[in-house]
């Protein structure tokens, strides 16, 4: 009744996340956060996180979207949390490669573990935007994030002025 | 002609015309259902483009030789068409590149008139003054007008819809009052295919001395559309949702109005006389078509109107409604889908919301299935809102949409339910 395409871009795991996402809501004190939003269909992520001592220590979100964007936002919430920002960050820029690549880069499981049931996303172009909302929410978050921090560390600066 | 229906045999003779409609998706036929997106093109219109670089092309309104004199006729003749085709003059017929251009177009040579000089004043814009829109409008006919009113200090304010997307008739005569300068409406709303109550609006915005536009868009491709019937004093509409290219589109304007209207772009051809200071302007439709013109989009433009009016505008609209009844029957047996605006005269399209799917993950899919249609807010974020709504699935029809279409995109919308696992 319908392709393997279709099967494989809506996995069991997408549909379930999708319906029981990971990490609603938003934190409390949070040390940044981000919203995005999809203009072309009004799809929209507001994703808060915690970072101390070059840690993600917790993540929350919340929006509303359709299946893929609203299981990728759990995905990652469900992956980033207890990772160092350095490996954060470097999961982040491989998940975009892999979404962007049209199918010719998949998503590595071990470091990815059940997020790699977005890899049939990247045979969407159409769809890696949906995919990508919660992520850019992240990134954003942990530029502001990373922002802070470097302003405070030049103004402990001794020679700061 | 008859004023019936188009038959199965009719439509199945139009699509032979459509090369597009020829193609297959996902291996599957195409299923074109996104018309009141754009629409597909014919042969026809797309040979006529092409005719005119290789035998006739050259600049209009300008240059002695025998292709310039040629060119401009045909530019002019087609223009003609297009007035005919909507019941309007030739001189009264603007191009644009599309509809948004030509509300835009009105937008800011009403502004301009505050600054154009004491000739103008009639129509400048106050503190005070009122711009009228409704709630069901698309972007394009929304957001010209906030920024109308933010240039010029007017106040914007807007007929709310009901629960269903109908306009709230009965607030008209507190809304459009005598403060009102503009009232601009759509004539069949872009998301619910309804058409709106044209007659009475107008004959209150006259009443109270308001200038009227009307969009277009969403008519003028499905429906006999008359503007010096409908009274309206602007309108417009896109050439690519009625089988012609992208890239034109017209604004109709009441002579006397459009020549009391300053200009929105200047520059070469919309000119008479010309000095180092000052410059005088052409009459309309010259006055407001500044530069090198879409000649061959007008053209093939003309072309495509000649293609609607020789299968009949009546039939055209028959079949339209004929698609709309099936679409709505359909969808509203299916359980957990809401269509939005099932109520009154309807062009051949539906918005709907399935319960418990996005609409990118119904439009997903259908698109598995080779069936085409828009999904989102339709550029009306406004109407989605007040509907409970952020995002709907739309199909919309053409003279090229078979009833089997139809059935197959039904079809598709109950196993949509089944793969997403929100049935009962």
């Amino acid at each position: 009744m319908s392709t393997d395409d279709l099967q494989s871009l809506y996995q069991e795991l997408i549909l379930d996340h999708s319906k029981n996402p990971q990490g609603r809501g938003l934190l409390e004190n949070p040390t940044a956060s981000s919203h995005q939003l999809n203009p072309t269909c009004g799809d929209e992520i507001t994703l808060s996180i915690h970072v101390a001592n070059g840690q993600i220590e917790a993540i929350g979100w919340e929006g509303h979207g359709c299946s893929i964007s609203q299981a990728s936002a759990s995905l990652l919430a469900s992956l980033l949390p207890a990772q160092s920002v350095t490996n954060a960050d470097a999961l982040l820029h491989d998940f975009r490669a892999a979404l962007r690549s049209r199918g010719t880069i998949e998503l590595d499981e071990e470091r990815f573990g059940d997020a790699i049931a977005l890899n049939g996303v990247s045979r969407y172009v159409a769809r890696v935007k949906c995919a990508m909302l919660g992520w850019v929410a992240f990134e954003a978050a942990l530029a502001e994030a990373q922002g802070q921090a470097a302003a405070a560390a030049a103004a402990n600066r001794p020679d700061a002025n | 002609m008859s004023n019936e229906t188009l038959t199965d045999a009719d439509v199945e003779a139009i699509r032979r015309d459509f090369p597009l409609l020829h193609t297959t998706v996902n291996g599957r036929p195409l299923t074109y259902l996104d018309s009141g997106a754009t629409s597909q093109k014919p042969t026809v219109v797309l040979d006529v483009e092409r005719a005119f670089y290789e035998n006739r092309n050259s600049a209009v309104h300008r240059g002695a030789h025998w292709l310039a004199g040629e060119a401009t006729e045909e530019f002019e003749n087609a223009r003609e068409t297009v007035a005919r085709f909507v019941g309007a003059a030739a001189d009264e017929i603007v191009w644009t590149s599309n509809a948004t251009e030509g509300i835009n177009l009105v937008a800011y040579a009403l502004s301009n008139a505050n600054a154009a000089g004491p000739q103008y004043a009639a129509l400048a814009l106050a503190p005070g003054d009122e711009i009228v829109t409704t709630e069901l409008e698309h972007h394009a006919n929304l957001i010209p007008w906030q920024e109308l009113a933010r240039r010029t200090g007017a106040t914007l304010r807007f007929i709310p819809v009901d629960d269903a997307g109908a306009l709230r008739m009965d607030l008209l005569p507190e809304i459009v009052n005598e403060r009102t300068r503009v009232v601009a409406f759509s004539h069949v709303s872009n998301v619910l295919g309804v058409i709106n109550p044209v007659a009475e609006i107008v004959a209150r915005a006259h009443a109270v001395g308001a200038i009227v536009v009307l969009d277009a868009c969403q008519s003028v491709p499905h429906l006999p559309v008359d503007f010096h019937a409908l009274d309206v004093d602007f309108a417009v509409f896109s050439g690519h949702k009625m089988l012609a290219p992208t890239g034109i589109g017209a604004l109709y304007g009441r002579r006397e109005l459009l020549n009391a209207l300053p200009p929105f772009l200047t520059g070469g051809s919309m000119i008479t006389t010309v000095t180092m200071e000052t410059a005088a302007y052409l009459p309309a439709p010259q006055r407001f078509e500044a530069g090198t013109q879409r000649v061959s989009q007008a053209i093939a433009l003309a072309a495509a109107v000649d293609y609607l009016a020789a299968i009949g505008m009546e039939r055209v609209a028959a079949h339209g409604t004929q698609l709309s009844s099936r679409l709505i029957a359909g969808l509203s047996a299916i359980d957990g889908v809401r269509v939005l605006g099932a109520f009154g005269d309807r062009v051949g399209l539906a918005s709907f919301d399935v319960e418990g799917i996005h609409a990118h993950d119904v439009g997903q899919f259908l698109d598995d299935r080779g069936i085409a249609v828009r999904v989102g807010h339709h550029c009306a974020q406004p109407l989605h809102r007040r509907l409970g709504l952020t995002a709907s699935t739309r199909a919309s029809g053409s003279i090229y949409t078979t009833e089997a279409e139809i059935d197959l995109f039904l079809e598709a919308v109950t196993d949509a339910r089944t793969f997403f696992g929100v049935t009962a």
